[in-house]
């Protein structure tokens, strides 16, 4: 049996790919969930069709990440698994079934038509809204810790449910809103991509107060991640990340204002990476917050070493026929595609 | 009213997965036999291939989407409702979802959109290839799944720690488990098979109806072909894999057949009602030494009855005999509507017969089923365990309260039961419009927002 531990930190090694692997999941379905939160806002039923068909062919393999999230937690960190899951029972379910109206809604959608098309967009708005809230709650009550007795969740079933949790999950139908409606600016034009550059506007203030929220909160939820951050060797290193992030939110205002198209949506995703890494290094180095660090919930080395073969195989080609996908599908969602 | 979280994560994991491995039970047999019709339409360019392949694509793409939003609640049901099973197989178990996710899932995700979306964006022999390869997706999703699943009924490989997690020892005796090769055979082939009585009835559904003759003719030989085929080659893998349940898990094919004594000679018993409490099958209606003679190829071989394990070893027998008998008795049917097709090709009525075109269109289900039946055998029959032998499924549950369970199982019920109402009306309203297309080649197909027609 092979085993890389000798001279691979595997763990390590396991909690980026995971990380990576939540990351690409939030910008990826993160612009198609933020396009169902604007959906019934759009100006007409011209735009909607044109909004949906921009994410059509994309939104499946955007939902796989979440698949490789959490089925790479539980093969790389199964005790984090085991714990986190019943610990956000409710919220997960709440997701999940958003997840199911927001996708089935693309198959029934363009099958329908008058008031049946209508209950169709709006299971794909409430259900896009609903999974991307919960996704923001649980991220919320994760930050918050959790409740461990032996190798199990330890808390009650609402511990997930707080001031600070409800906060980030508005916070997060924002973010998405914000990758949703400069995706929409980046593929589609005239009256949609106008609706989309003013929606962008709003929502950008909103994201901004919410970031900014969130980064005054969460140093004080515990004194480790306030030490992280205000200590003096750290400071250094680390006071460049809120001001990029401030230089990200300007950028992106004078790109909207210059009605730029692609611009918006780089920058929007690179506030997102921004947002990532303070949580991740806020985080560091638990996976069950506070509690279990991702060295200690790590699964069998020969476990992880055989999935390393696997990724190393498998995601640089996954990578690459997901740039493929977006490549053949560029430019902007035309009304009319020929057989 | 007592909220047990074990019996309700059962239920609820019951109801998500059989709901959804009716999806891709449709998916993997679909995604094959459209590559054929690609292939013959790229092959002879007759326009009959592609509007059969342009109809199905879009059934395709309808059961794909139900079979991934119902897909995604499965991989997260391991952690919310069975934590502790997770915790303890995750150094197992997880590797092979994780290959599933890597090799499989992408593949399909990434390609179906080309196969769906790109016609005139790709050349026609890269579209063609995106259709192989999301076969190929569907087939390696079985594999790792089948792989998993049958580590849990027959798991080797491990090694066990004091704190009761299980460990890799060698992951070629863990993929290659002793049942998997067995249950990945029967379950592919009853995929092939489930969706060529459904391609078959659908056809005959048009013939019946007089409307779409050139197309739901090569539906229907199509099915036919593979009614005669494949049904024989499915009943002798099943019959393979049974004996390989009899070597590993022979507790179970007792419940399968309902015997309770250990004997030689033992009688197959067609039908009766297997009663728990009185340790009995009653009301049966047996064949004598045929029990024998099938598990162990010879009349007097000795059959050991359930009673030979204690009580709390043993699976519910009722629902494991009856779900086998079910099973079963569809493959019958389908070897009995293979013949009557030889029949009726010799006698030169295949495609004019109104009695067969209603037989077939009875049959349309017949597949899906039997896959719910037979996957109701082998998980029921493997109870109270969750890893056979090794965990029970009593040990595996979450600390998650009863009610929130009970909760969700009623959210899920609601929800899938709104959203199969409205996947099979719609797969019903794309059938009843059938391979119109391309009577307009101009026609714009597929991409979201365009096809209003539809």
């Amino acid at each position: 049996m092979f085993d890389f531990s000798s001279f691979l930190d595997l763990p390590l090694l396991w909690a980026g790919i995971i990380a990576l692997a939540i990351f690409l999941y939030v910008l990826l379905d993160g612009f198609d969930l933020g396009v169902g939160i604007l959906f019934p806002f759009a100006p007409s039923d011209d735009c909607r069709n044109r909004m949906m068909s921009s994410i059509a062919p994309f939104w499946d393999g955007n939902e796989t990440w979440l698949v490789l999230g959490g089925g790479g937690l539980f093969a790389a960190f199964p005790l984090a698994y085991a714990i986190l899951m019943p610990a956000f029972y409710i919220p997960i379910i709440l997701m999940l079934l958003g997840l199911i109206f927001r996708g089935i809604a693309f198959e029934f959608r363009f099958k329908a038509k008058g008031k049946m098309q209508k209950v169709w967009d709006y299971s794909f708005h409430f259900g896009s809204l609903s999974a991307s809230l919960f996704q923001g709650i649980i991220l919320g009550s994760f930050v918050e810790g959790i409740t461990v007795e032996g190798r199990s969740f330890g808390g009650g079933s609402f511990d997930w449910l707080s001031a600070f949790s409800m906060m980030t999950g508005i916070a997060l139908v924002f973010g998405y809103a914000l990758l949703g409606s400069t995706w929409t600016i980046m593929k589609t034009e005239n009256k949609t991509q106008e609706w989309a550059r003013q929606s962008a506007k709003y929502i950008l203030i909103y994201v901004a107060l919410f970031m900014g929220l969130v980064s005054l909160w969460v140093p004080f939820l515990k004194d480790q991640i306030f030490e992280r951050w205000f200590a003096l060797s750290n400071l250094m290193y680390l006071f460049p990340i809120p001001l990029i992030t401030a230089l990200s939110f300007i950028c992106l205002y004078r790109a909207l204002y210059k009605k730029r198209e692609i611009l918006p949506f780089i920058l929007s995703m690179s506030l997102f990476s921004l947002g990532y890494v303070g949580l991740a290094i806020s985080l560091w180095p638990w996976i069950v917050p506070y509690q279990i660090s991702f060295y200690q919930a790590a699964a069998d080395s020969k476990s992880l070493s055989l999935m390393i073969i696997g990724v190393v195989a498998f995601l640089p080609i996954v990578l690459g026929y997901t740039v493929y996908s977006y490549y053949i599908f560029r430019g902007k969602s035309t009304y009319q595609h020929e057989y | 009213m007592e909220f047990d979280p074990i019996f309700l994560s059962r239920i609820q994991f019951a109801f998500t997965i059989s709901f959804h491995i009716i999806f891709p039970s449709l998916t993997i047999g679909l995604a094959s036999w459209l590559v054929v019709v690609e292939g013959l339409w790229l092959k002879t360019r007759d326009d009959t291939y592609q509007d059969i392949y342009k109809l199905w694509v879009k059934i395709f793409a309808v059961a794909f989407g139900m079979g991934v939003v119902s897909g995604v609640v499965m991989s997260y049901q391991f952690g919310t409702n069975w934590s502790v099973f997770s915790d303890r197989t995750g150094n197992v178990l997880g590797p092979l979802l994780a290959f599933e996710v890597l090799t499989a899932f992408f593949l399909e995700a990434s390609f179906l959109g080309i196969m769906i979306f790109g016609w005139g964006r790709v050349t026609e022999s890269m579209h063609f290839v995106s259709t192989l390869i999301v076969a190929l997706g569907t087939v390696i999703s079985a594999f790792w799944i089948l792989a998993a699943n049958s580590w849990m009924q027959t798991p080797t490989g491990y090694e066990i720690s004091a704190t009761h997690i299980f460990h890799p020892a060698d992951w070629v005796d863990i993929i290659f488990n002793p049942s998997f090769p067995y249950r990945f055979m029967h379950m592919v082939t009853a995929a092939y098979l489930t969706t060529a009585f459904f391609v078959g009835g659908v056809g005959s559904w048009y013939l019946l109806k007089k409307r779409f003759i050139p197309q739901a003719r090569i539906m229907v030989g199509m099915a036919m072909l593979m009614a005669i085929f494949v049904t024989p080659l499915q009943i002798f893998l099943g019959d393979l894999h049974g004996l390989n349940t009899l070597k590993h898990q022979p507790l179970k094919v007792s419940a399968m057949e309902g015997i309770w004594e250990t004997e030689r000679g033992s009688s197959l018993i067609l039908f009766g009602w297997p009663d728990s409490y009185r340790e009995e099958t009653l009301y049966s209606i047996k064949i004598p030494s045929l029990a024998s003679l099938i598990l162990t190829h010879d009349v007097q071989g000795k059959v050991q009855g359930l009673k030979e394990w204690p009580k709390d070893q043993r699976p519910p027998v009722l629902q494991v005999f009856w779900s086998f008998r079910i099973m079963v008795g569809i493959g019958l049917l389908m070897l009995l509507t293979g013949l009557m097709s030889i029949w009726l090709y010799f006698k030169g009525g295949l495609f004019s017969k109104p009695w067969f075109q209603r037989w077939c269109l009875v049959m349309t289900p017949s597949g899906f089923i039997a896959i719910l039946a037979g996957w109701f055998v082998t998980e029921i029959g493997r109870q109270p365990y969750i890893v056979y032998g090794l965990m029970r499924t009593s040990e595996a549950v979450s600390p998650v309260l009863g009610q929130h369970i009970f909760l969700s199982l009623i959210a899920f019920i609601v929800v899938y039961a709104f959203v199969f109402g409205a996947g099979v009306y719609y797969i019903f309203k794309l059938i009843d419009k059938g391979p119109t297309a391309s009577l307009n080649k101009e026609e714009v197909y597929g991409f979201p927002g365009l096809n209003l027609e539809t």
